[in-house]
């Protein structure tokens, strides 16, 4: 299973909606299966991917609907890359530790979980600032059968 | 079709929130809204049958975070029961059962909260 997908045909440009989260989680779940994922491994990377959009959303567009989201997905030796653009703010995510889940629930704290739950469910994720124009977050999962 | 719902039935002074479709940043709202209504009516031991529930993201995690301590400071609680496996990889993934009882079926979990007075 060596087959390559052409980027420019696997691009999806949602706004900034948690209403499209659905749209994205069924677009990365098609994709990963014809890449010859399990459904159990595409459902934890769709979850991997819809933490990454719901941090943008919220931390990068604060929550404002109408801007864009940039969605493609690659496949070479292997190695299945989703690449996600935003044009918000540059946000740092949390550490990647395992986290203290007594300590939120006494703080009261609810977010900062995704960043951990995609780090556990992908192989590789990669935050970057790109010449201070966009964001991009790479997220890769090996096929290994 | 909505995404996501939720329903509820009394058992004695026991509330059972039925959970259905995907929980994620877009749904955890409607869950938000039906806890906050229970403890508006000072109702605050729940279960909640997740059964139906297909898919759940941490926003749809951070609502049961959110909730548990009013709940216990109430004398409550918020029990889960009957997840699909899933979603039990996502909670445990994230150490919930440690916070969280949760249970295979309904009744025993209903049945915990008249064991525990």
């Amino acid at each position: 299973m060596n087959k390559k997908l052409d980027i420019n045909k696997d691009r999806l440009i949602v706004k900034s909606n948690t209403a499209n989260l659905i749209t994205i989680r069924k677009f990365i779940n098609n994709k990963a299966k014809l890449c010859g994922f399990s459904s159990n491994e595409a459902e934890d990377i769709v979850l991997a991917v819809d933490e990454a959009c719901t941090n943008i959303i919220e931390h990068s567009y604060h929550s404002k609907p109408n801007f864009d989201i940039e969605i493609s997905v690659s496949f070479s030796k292997s190695n299945f890359v989703i690449t996600i653009i935003d044009y918000g703010e540059t946000f740092k995510p949390g550490s990647f530790k395992e986290p203290n889940l007594e300590l939120y629930r006494k703080q009261r704290r609810v977010g900062g979980l995704g960043v951990y739950l995609m780090k556990t469910l992908m192989d590789d994720v990669k935050y970057s600032s790109i010449n201070n124009k966009y964001n991009q977050v790479l997220l890769t999962k090996k096929l290994t059968h | 079709m909505t995404e996501f719902n939720t329903s509820t039935k009394e058992i004695g002074d026991v509330n059972v929130v039925y959970l259905n479709g995907f929980l994620d940043a877009h749904t955890a709202p409607v869950l938000e809204d039906t806890f906050s209504s229970l403890v508006e009516q000072n109702k605050f031991k729940l279960v909640v049958n997740l059964k139906d529930l297909t898919y759940i993201s941490s926003a749809g995690l951070g609502v049961f975070m959110a909730f548990i301590e009013k709940m216990r400071e109430n004398n409550g609680d918020i029990k889960l029961t009957s997840m699909n496996e899933k979603v039990f990889n996502i909670f445990d993934l994230l150490g919930f059962p440690l916070l969280y009882e949760i249970f295979d079926n309904e009744e025993d979990a209903v049945g915990k909260f008249s064991g525990d007075k």
